[in-house]
Parts: structure tokens; C-alpha cells; sequence
């Protein structure tokens, strides 16, 4: 959507003309500036869209991620209790108690700083709560009569698990996976603005914060217009999580 | 209740071992070499390996580990790679910093968003509909970002508070109440960053639970017995919701310690996350496997604390061995 929002940045060529021009301004090519431009001269609500591209897809696919690995460890972890339940679960809380921002700055500063690695850190960092939600309900779920009559009735174990048990154990996972992404979209940011994230010139919100950190005294739209993009998706995504609880959680109707 | 306690600071011991041994394997299979960066591009490949040599880098990885961890557990903790300081100097000299800026916020937070939230739960109505849009938007507020947005307003234009470090430059020659006065102006900022971040999510949090408990027949009983509106909520309502607060609690700490890292990264506060970052971009071993013992062994004496707190509040919990809990 981004491209019928706003002209790509890197078109732009005039870079001196059009510099530090504040919000609602319109430069002597009669481009109007929205949000105005920074110290290149680009438009900032140009950047701050296809920004969001990055910021938002990284943000979902890494929860995606986290959401994948969490559902196998809690998934096998509450099915098969026993040695293996009590490894896993050994190893949630392990994970669990590792410093985050720790991990995610050695592993973000260690090897080659992407958008790709970012998803990778950030999903793997993140599967915990969801593994230990699973966890809880698919226990709950397999001591249950539906599924008890299907592995009477012959259903092999991990038929029973993917098609009676999980489907039913969705809704606390959908929910933890909104609050995720509003989570892992501040996530992704921090690093940016650390200068480990997402590289310039791509934009992400994080590193648009970050160099419009430079330019705080001439220029502070440059850093104040992605920090109130990123305060609306978390908010968004936060309202959203609630609002899917209250509607699929009948024990949060009131 | 004290073996309980005893084998979960086992258990916290093996955790601080468990992430210290993984932080070790893991920067030295990452790419990168402080010896590399030690020696500079234009050293020629024996300086590199005579400096390798010299840093222990030569040798297995494994055997690098167990040199390192007995001299660690000696309180031999090495010196930087980089800077040449001995890495207890510089750790001991920086936890002070970190530990006062995460405990103040901690505490401030935890005041102010348990009245907050208290408010909300018995006011009810507009008031609350008006604070609820508070807390979430200060719980989605990004620490670096707010902390830029503090330091545009309070530094660059209204010219009031410091945005840099823990003293001024001045500091040494300040006695008494000055010098008071000047730690308390640079800590101003930090402080308030990370204190209204946590604002938001301790208010939402108690907000529901105490929704969750006014409902309770202990509360109705409460009522009934004629106790007043003011003693229902503070002794029955509030202190039974406080138990899952104080579990949060302990749950926050990483949580807090991680968003220490970035608030020390923009106000240049002299803790062990501003080490932790630059170390990190130096490839520093010693200092990276310092500051990581420190923060996790910080983390890990948080949440027993927070446990020994909740077994305080709630009676139930105390006879109970833990695991079933």
C-alpha cells in the first residue's frame, strides 16, 4: 500500500533545496511535505510508510515464528508428559530466564546485522509464554472425553494432537501472538536504533528514530513522527489482543 | 519453606551457569576477533597470532572455557580486551549505577501504578475509561524513543535537566547538598523514562485483578459485615490482588533490566548495560562474559526475592513445596 501513499524515497533527488523543511510545507518543486524532511532532504511520511513495511513485517513474521516453535514445544510438551514433558519443559524455563535484550544484542552485534536476522533472533527469543500456554491448555484438553473416544477409537497419536487437540488450544495462542507482535515491533526498533537491526537506507521505524536522534534540535519531526507510528501499532495491537479475548475467552465475559 | 528456598536458588545457580556457558560458546562461534581488532587491519599474520597467543585465543574452545570459568569463580575475572582495566574495576564501578537507576524505577512504578490502578478499579466510570487510555499508551511507548522525546523537551527546550551521564563536569568540586542535587538532576530523566513505562503495565495489571477479586464472596462477606467502602477495598480487595502482583514483579525484572539497556545506551548512564553494549561492538570476551554473570545473577536474585515476597503475602503458598505452587 505504501507505493500509492507516497512517492518512493529513493526517487528523490534534490537533496540541499530540501532539506530540514518542517511538517505541512511545500518545497519550491510544489512537493507538499506532510510530515516535512530530513537531513537528505526525503520526505519523512514517504519513509515512515515504507518504513512500516519493514517494521510491521518483521514484527509479524517473527511472532509467526515464535508462535510455530512455542505451539511444537508446548504442544509435544503437554501431550507426551513424562521424560519428555519434563525436558521441554526444563528448557522453557531455561530459555525463559535468559536475559532477552542480553541475548538479542550479542546475538544481533555477532554476526551481520538484516532484517532477516532480526526475525530470527527476535522469533527465537520469543516462543516461551507461547510453548508455556500451549503447554497448560493441551494438558487440560488431552484429559478431556473427545479425546480420550479418539484414541479409543484408534487415532494415532499425532493425528489426535494436530486435529482434536491444538485446534481447541488456538485462542489463548492468538492472543498472546497480538500482544507479540506489538511487542516484537518495539523489539525490532530498539535494535535499529542501536544500529543492529535493520540497516540504512532501508527504513525501519527504529532506525528513522535513531537518525532523527542527530537532528533532535533543528529537526524533531524526523524522530517524533515514527515513535507515534510505532505508539499507535502497539496500542493498536494491544486493544486488539484484549478484544479478542473478551470475544473468544468466555471465562473474560462479563 | 527454607528448603523450598534453597534448592530454587539451586535451581537459579544452575540458570546463571546455564546462560554464562551458553554467552561463551556463542561469541566465540560468532564471527569477529578481538584480537583482530586489537592489533589493527595492517598487522601482518604473525602479530595476529602471537597477539592470539597471547589472549589465550589459540587454544580449544573447551579448554578456553574451563581456564576461564575457574579463574572467573576465583574472582580472577581478567582484564578488557579493549581498554586494558581490569573487568572487576570496571563491572564493580557500573552495577551501582544500573542497580539504583532499575530499583528507583522499580519501586516509583510500582507505587504509583498500584494507586493508579486501585483507582481505576473502585472509581469505575469515565475516570477510568480516560486512565485506561493512559496506561496502554504508556505501555506502548518505546524507553529510547520517550526517553529522546524527554530529553527534546526538558533539554533542548526548556533548558532544565541534564541529558548525558550521572554527574556534570563540575561534580567533583560539588560538597554536600549540591552534589545531591546535581545526581538527582541527572538522574531525572532516565528515572522518569523507564518509571512511566512501567506506570502502564503495573496499573493494567492491577486494575484486573482487582476487578478479578472484587467480586470474591470473602468481599461480599466484607460488605455485608458492614466494614466501610475505604477498609473493603484496602485490606480485602487490594491485598489479595497484590499477590499476583508481586509475582509480576519478579517476571518484570529481566523485562526491566533489558529496557535499562537501551535507556542507559541514550542517556550515557555509566551502568552495566552501557558496558554490555560497547563490549559487545569490541568483541571484548571478558567484559561480555563480566556483564552477563552480573545481569543474569541480578535477574535470577530478583525473582527469588519476589518469590520470598509472594510467600510472605500469601500464607497459602508457604507450606506448599514449590513445582506445585
Amino acid at each position: 500500500m505504501a507505493p500509492l501513499l507516497a512517492v518512493d524515497p529513493s526517487l528523490q533527488r534534490d537533496i540541499v533545496a530540501t532539506r530540514f523543511l518542517p511538517p505541512l510545507s511545500t518545497d519550491f518543486h510544489g512537493a507538499f511535505h506532510l510530515l516535512g524532511t530530513d537531513r537528505f532532504g526525503r520526505d519523512v511520511w514517504a519513509r515512515l510508510l515504507f518504513g512500516a513495511r519493514v517494521s510491521l513485517g518483521v514484527g509479524v513474521l517473527a511472532v509467526l515464528l515464535s508462535v510455530v516453535i512455542g505451539m511444537a514445544v508446548g504442544a509435544a510438551a503437554g501431550f507426551w508428559q513424562g521424560r519428555t514433558g519434563l525436558v521441554l519443559l526444563g528448557l522453557t524455563d531455561f530459555a525463559l530466564a535468559l536475559p532477552r535484550v542480553v541475548l538479542l544484542l550479542l546475538l544481533a552485534s555477532l554476526w551481520q546485522p538484516s532484517a532477516a536476522l532480526v526475525i530470527v533472533v527476535l522469533g527465537l527469543t520469543g516462543w516461551m509464554t507461547i510453548a508455556r500456554l500451549v503447554h497448560g491448555e493441551v494438558r487440560a484438553l488431552a484429559a478431556r472425553p473427545f479425546v480420550e473416544s479418539a484414541v479409543a477409537l484408534g487415532v494415532r497419536s499425532p493425528r489426535v494432537l494436530v486435529r482434536h487437540i491444538l485446534p481447541n488450544a488456538l485462542t489463548p495462542v492468538i492472543v498472546a501472538a497480538a500482544l507479540g507482535v506489538g511487542n516484537a515491533i518495539m523489539l525490532e526498533a530498539g535494535l535499529s536504533f542501536l544500529g543492529l537491526g535493520v540497516q540504512p537506507p532501508t527504513p525501519s521505524w527504529g532506525n528513522l528514530i535513531a537518525s532523527g536522534r542527530d537532528t533532535l534540535v533543528n529537526a524533531p519531526w524526523v524522530a517524533t513522527a515514527p515513535g507515534v507510528a510505532l505508539v499507535l501499532v502497539v496500542v493498536a495491537a494491544t486493544l486488539l489482543g484484549d478484544a479478542v479475548r473478551d470475544r473468544l475467552d468466555p471465562s473474560y465475559r462479563r | 519453606m527454607l528448603r523450598a528456598f534453597i534448592r530454587r536458588a539451586l535451581a537459579g545457580l544452575a540458570v546463571v551457569v546455564g546462560v554464562v556457558t551458553l554467552m561463551f560458546f556463542l561469541i566465540r562461534l560468532a564471527p569477529g576477533d578481538p584480537a583482530l581488532l586489537l592489533v589493527g587491519p595492517t598487522a601482518t599474520p604473525e602479530q595476529l597470532a602471537s597477539q592470539r597467543q597471547a589472549l589465550g585465543l589459540d587454544r580449544p574452545i573447551p579448554e578456553q572455557y574451563t581456564v576461564w570459568l575457574g579463574r572467573f569463580v576465583r574472582g580472577d575475572w581478567g582484564s578488557s580486551i579493549a581498554t586494558g582495566r581490569p573487568v572487576r574495576g570496571m563491572i564493580s564501578a557500573a552495577w551501582p549505577a544500573t542497580v539504583s537507576l532499575v530499583g528507583l524505577s522499580l519501586v516509583l512504578s510500582y507505587i504509583i501504578g498500584i494507586i493508579v490502578g486501585a483507582v481505576q478499579a473502585t472509581r469505575g466510570g469515565r475516570l477510568d475509561t480516560t486512565l485506561s487510555v493512559v496506561t496502554v499508551t504508556l505501555f506502548a511507548l518505546p524507553g529510547y524513543w520517550l526517553g529522546l522525546m524527554l530529553v527534546m523537551v526538558f533539554t533542548y527546550w526548556a533548558r532544565a535537566l541534564p541529558a548525558f551521564g550521572a554527574a556534570g563536569f563540575d561534580a567533583d568540586f560539588l560538597t554536600g547538598w549540591d552534589k545531591l542535587a546535581d545526581r538527582l538532576r541527572h538522574l531525572a530523566l532516565p528515572l522518569a523514562t523507564l518509571t512511566l513505562i512501567g506506570i502502564g503495565g503495573t496499573a493494567r495489571f492491577v486494575r484486573g485483578a482487582m476487578l478479578d477479586v472484587r467480586n470474591a464472596p470473602h468481599v461480599a462477606i466484607a460488605r455485608a459485615k458492614g466494614l466501610s467502602p475505604v477498609q473493603v477495598t484496602l485490606r480485602h480487595v487490594l491485598r489479595n490482588a497484590l499477590i499476583p502482583v508481586l509475582t509480576l514483579l519478579g517476571l518484570s525484572l529481566p523485562a526491566l533490566f533489558s529496557g535499562a539497556v537501551f535507556i542507559e545506551a541514550i542517556f550515557a548512564w555509566p551502568g552495566v548495560g552501557r558496558i554490555m553494549v560497547e563490549a559487545v561492538g569490541a568483541r571484548d570476551y571478558p567484559v561480555i562474559m563480566a556483564a552477563t554473570a552480573v545481569s543474569a545473577t541480578l535477574v535470577v536474585v530478583g525473582n527469588l526475592l519476589a518469590e520470598a515476597m509472594t510467600a510472605w503475602a500469601d500464607p497459602r503458598l508457604r507450606a506448599q513445596p514449590s513445582g506445585a505452587a
